[in-house]
């Protein structure tokens, strides 16, 4: 059973075979995968979704794979926390967070997009796998490549926090630290990839590698008990994410897979420094003009994003809005949601917490009203962004007294247990 | 007014598949001019049917968006490079 028809022109809608190509020739549009979902229609039910795997591939029928996985099997069906103590901060009725701070292997959303590309990459017959990253997509590759035996190239920005690299160093690729940004990495990476037969995972294979995404809205769903989201907010950097999750909840409706159907409001959350597609959503203008990012959110700091237009239509579509978050808001919204849920987010996550704060208070988000926040990445990775706003440890001897001296000096109340 | 031209993949059908060319012009928007007397095909590949430039390609002078610079007003010296680049996703 063929469910891929083909690639297909977004744009000028031609089609192209199932091939490493992501460009339309005559008109520079993205390709995008085409399936045949009337053939999908008596296969994707619920019942077989719940009786697959506890991972992305439960969606593979909906995946752009021919045969089965060949890397990261265990990626996805990550928890979606109710999360009462931050609804109460933030004062709305009901949160949730979905907590890809966990996802497997290397702590962030991306694993489901490089799974698929990887998966991908082997089946085309590729030796070689290379990306342009922010940071979680270099982790990812070199975690995969190292999986799948492939050899692995990864571009970066130079100014990198050490997590990103040293947690992309450990699986052994060749890391490039390029003196520039990740648009600069960008252009370089893209006459690299014209020189070189290399599967480039948001190059060659991004038809594939973006439909990864698709699998963070379908479990949001899944796990909400088969309904759409009221709201949601996504951090976005390419937008490739905000855009395939809201293509997954649509899909997912037209299978007939949602109670309720899909009203979800798509909102989409970055820094003030690197913003430019919630800058077009506020002017309400479909041209996304680039800028030159300066945040502490580095994983989102891509200044001329390729998906900023279909991620600009998708919040215009959905009745979505969108907002910016100061670096100071970010490092307040990853306390926030740590000291609130237990849960350490990356910068990313900060900005999607400080956003959807905004949101609440403008009432776009109503008070009453039930919202998802996409939490995409772990706060280990970026750990240079809040260690200069945390309480510093306590030091003390080995002593009772020493402790006592401590708690009391510092002002921290411990009531004694009483001593009779 | 001679300047350098990098041809990205889906446009070398159109320059007997050459990945770099020679241009004339004195802007981006001239150079296009003299790019299609030479390669026929190659304006309206990369500008739409109004003439602007088409929302998924990126055309750079010298490492530069022109988006950054004066658009495709941008001026153009002897010896410059121009890359058209398609937009490529990541993250
Ligand atoms: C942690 C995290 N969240 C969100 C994003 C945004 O993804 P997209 O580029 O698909 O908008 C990224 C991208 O690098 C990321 O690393
Ligand atoms: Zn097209």
């Amino acid at each position: 059973m063929a469910k891929v028809k083909g690639l297909k022109c977004r744009e000028c809608k031609r089609p192209y075979p199932a091939d490493p190509l992501h460009v339309c020739e005559f008109c520079f549009g993205p390709l995008e995968v085409d399936y045949d979902y009337e053939a999908l229609r008596g296969t994707m039910t619920r019942k077989a979704i719940e009786a697959g795997p506890p991972s992305i591939w439960r969606y593979k029928a909906l995946l752009p794979i021919e045969g089965e996985p060949a890397v990261g099997h265990h990626c996805g069906m990550t928890p979606l926390v109710k999360a009462k103590n931050l609804a109460r901060a933030l004062g709305v009725r009901e949160v949730y967070a979905k907590n890809d701070t966990v996802n497997h292997p290397s702590f962030s959303f991306k694993d489901r997009v490089v799974a698929v590309a990887v998966t991908k990459a082997l089946e085309f017959g590729f030796t070689v796998v290379a990306c342009a990253s922010t940071g979680n997509l270099a982790n990812s590759v070199a975690a995969h490549a190292a999986e799948g035996g492939l050899q692995s190239f990864v571009f970066v920005p130079a100014d990198l926090e050490q997590g990103k690299v040293l947690g992309t160093l450990i699986y052994d690729p060749t890391l490039v630290a390029v003196e520039g940004n990740y648009d600069e990495v960008n252009r370089l990476c893209s006459e690299i990839a014209d020189k070189y037969r290399w599967a480039f995972v948001n190059i060659n294979i991004r038809p594939y590698y973006a439909e990864g995404s698709k699998t963070f809205g379908y479990e949001v769903a899944e796990q909400l008990g088969w309904r759409a989201p009221q709201h949601i907010v996504v951090p976005a950097a390419g937008g490739s994410l905000v855009t395939k999750i809201w293509k997954g909840l649509k899909e997912f409706d037209r299978l007939g897979l949602l109670s309720g159907g899909c009203a979800t409001r798509m909102h989409v959350a970055q820094a003030e420094g690197c913003g430019p597609i919630v800058t077009a959503i506020k002017e309400n203008s479909e041209i996304i003009k680039p800028v030159k990012p300066k945040t502490i959110a580095k994983s989102l700091a891509i200044g001329n994003p390729a998906d900023g237009y279909y991620a600009y239509k998708a919040v215009k579509e959905s009745g979505g809005h969108g907002e910016h978050a100061s670096d100071e808001e970010i490092v307040e919204g990853m306390k926030l949601l740590a000291s609130t849920e237990g849960i350490f987010a990356e910068t990313a996550g900060g900005v999607t917490v400080a956003a959807a704060k905004r949101l609440i208070e403008q009432g776009r988000i109503p008070k009453d009203e039930s919202l998802v926040l996409c939490i995409t990445g772990n706060g280990l990775k970026t750990q240079e962004a809040v260690a200069p706003a945390l309480k510093v440890q306590l030091q003390i001897k080995p002593t009772l007294r020493s402790f006592d001296e401590a708690m009391a000096s510092h002002g921290i109340d411990v009531t004694p247990r009483n001593a009779n | 007014m001679s300047v350098k031209v990098r041809i990205p993949t889906p446009l070398r059908g159109l320059t007997k598949g050459q990945g770099e060319v020679e241009g004339q012009g004195s802007s981006i928007n001239e150079l296009i001019e003299n790019l299609e007397k030479s390669f026929g095909g190659l304006r309206d590949r990369l500008c739409d049917e109004t003439g602007t430039v088409r929302r998924f390609i990126n055309i750079y002078v010298n490492e530069e968006d022109i988006r950054f610079l004066q658009g495709t007003s941008t001026p153009l010296k002897p010896g410059d490079l121009v890359s058209i680049v398609p937009a490529i996703a990541g993250g």
